[in-house]
């Protein structure tokens, strides 16, 4: 399926969020996920199930002032 | 002891984590100004990617209070959806809020300010907010649930220094229980005295800091200056007059004439 992530567009076998974390090698407690600008928060990804063209952003902890 | 919503702490000078030659050197410059509260942020991570990980790391070892920011955010849904996912990595309801409204000054955009402001409190977030000096706009912050104000002195990285200190003495004489927080423009320690003179609560500080061709030595200067400036206020400064006033005693003076 395509999806649009961290702006970019990618074909990635995933039917839920935690599937693409996986897919693409994220990993850490420190992620943060939203689709289609909602939070999806941690607990809730395995359960979240994407659609073709979502936006998906996945961020992490940077320095910051 | 400054409480700043439900926690207190004693070092009054709040660090920016950003442009430090390399993280050994952030570590130090924490270390060394005694902060307890640092700003961090979020950003885009790459596939794969663990560089948010080892700064989490960094940050989570260092033992001091952690104050996400927003910065970036140009809109209001920008800024709410980043300090979501802000507090579900740092499991913080502090939010240090910031909604740019222009490119070039950085100035923030405070009608959006406002919104973003009232959302996130009526969600549970503790707001710190990245405003102007301006007076009406921070009537509306603490309508919409802030409990801190952070008013900039001078453009954000500028080192400027207080470029309005009629403003800041006005801004404080208006909310003299509010929690106030110099939030940018500072370049020098005298900047950061000079605002704790002023009766400010605390200041915010990254680049004065970061950029410095010693950031461990600044940071503590700082925190020298901001201890100093905290001191004199509490001790009543002077006030300055337009003419001389002899030191020195003349009654008794001897007259050779």
């Amino acid at each position: 399926m395509t999806f649009i992530i961290n702006g970019e567009e990618q074909d990635v076998a995933a039917a839920t969020l935690a599937d693409l974390l996986l897919a693409l090698d994220y990993e850490g407690d420190w992620l943060a996920t939203a689709v289609n600008g909602e939070l999806v928060h941690r607990e809730e990804r395995a359960a979240f199930p994407l659609g073709a063209r979502d936006r998906i952003e996945i961020l992490s902890p940077m320095q910051g002032g | 002891m400054l409480k700043l919503y439900d926690i207190a702490v004693q070092s009054r000078l709040l660090l920016g984590t950003a442009r430090y030659p390399s993280p050994a050197i952030l570590a130090e410059a924490v270390r060394r100004s005694k902060t307890e509260i640092v700003t961090v942020s979020l950003r885009r991570e790459t596939a794969g990617g663990r560089s948010g990980g080892a700064f989490f790391d960094l940050i989570r070892d260092l033992g001091v209070h952690v104050l996400p920011n927003t910065a970036g955010c140009h809109s209001v849904q920008e800024a709410v959806l980043t300090a979501k996912m802000a507090r579900d990595v740092f499991r913080t309801n502090w939010i240090k809020l910031e909604v740019i409204g222009h490119h070039d000054t950085l100035q923030p955009d405070v009608f959006g300010l406002v919104e973003a402001a009232r959302i996130l409190a009526g969600d549970g977030f503790q707001v710190f907010p990245y405003t102007t000096d301006d007076l009406v706009v921070a009537e509306k912050l603490l309508e919409a649930g802030c409990r801190v104000l952070m008013p900039s002195c001078a453009p954000i990285g500028s080192a400027m220094g207080p470029v309005n200190p009629t403003a800041l003495k006005s801004f404080r004489a208006h909310f003299p229980d509010v929690p106030l927080i110099v939030d940018a423009g500072i370049g020098r320690p005298s900047h950061a005295a000079d605002v704790m003179e002023r009766g400010y609560d605390a200041v915010l500080l990254n680049t004065a800091v970061a950029g410095a061709g010693d950031p461990a030595a600044m940071a503590e200067a700082f925190a020298l200056a901001i201890a100093a400036g905290r001191l004199a206020h509490q001790a009543v400064p002077l006030q300055p007059r337009d003419m001389a006033v002899p030191s020195t005693p003349v009654i008794g003076k001897a007259v050779f004439a």
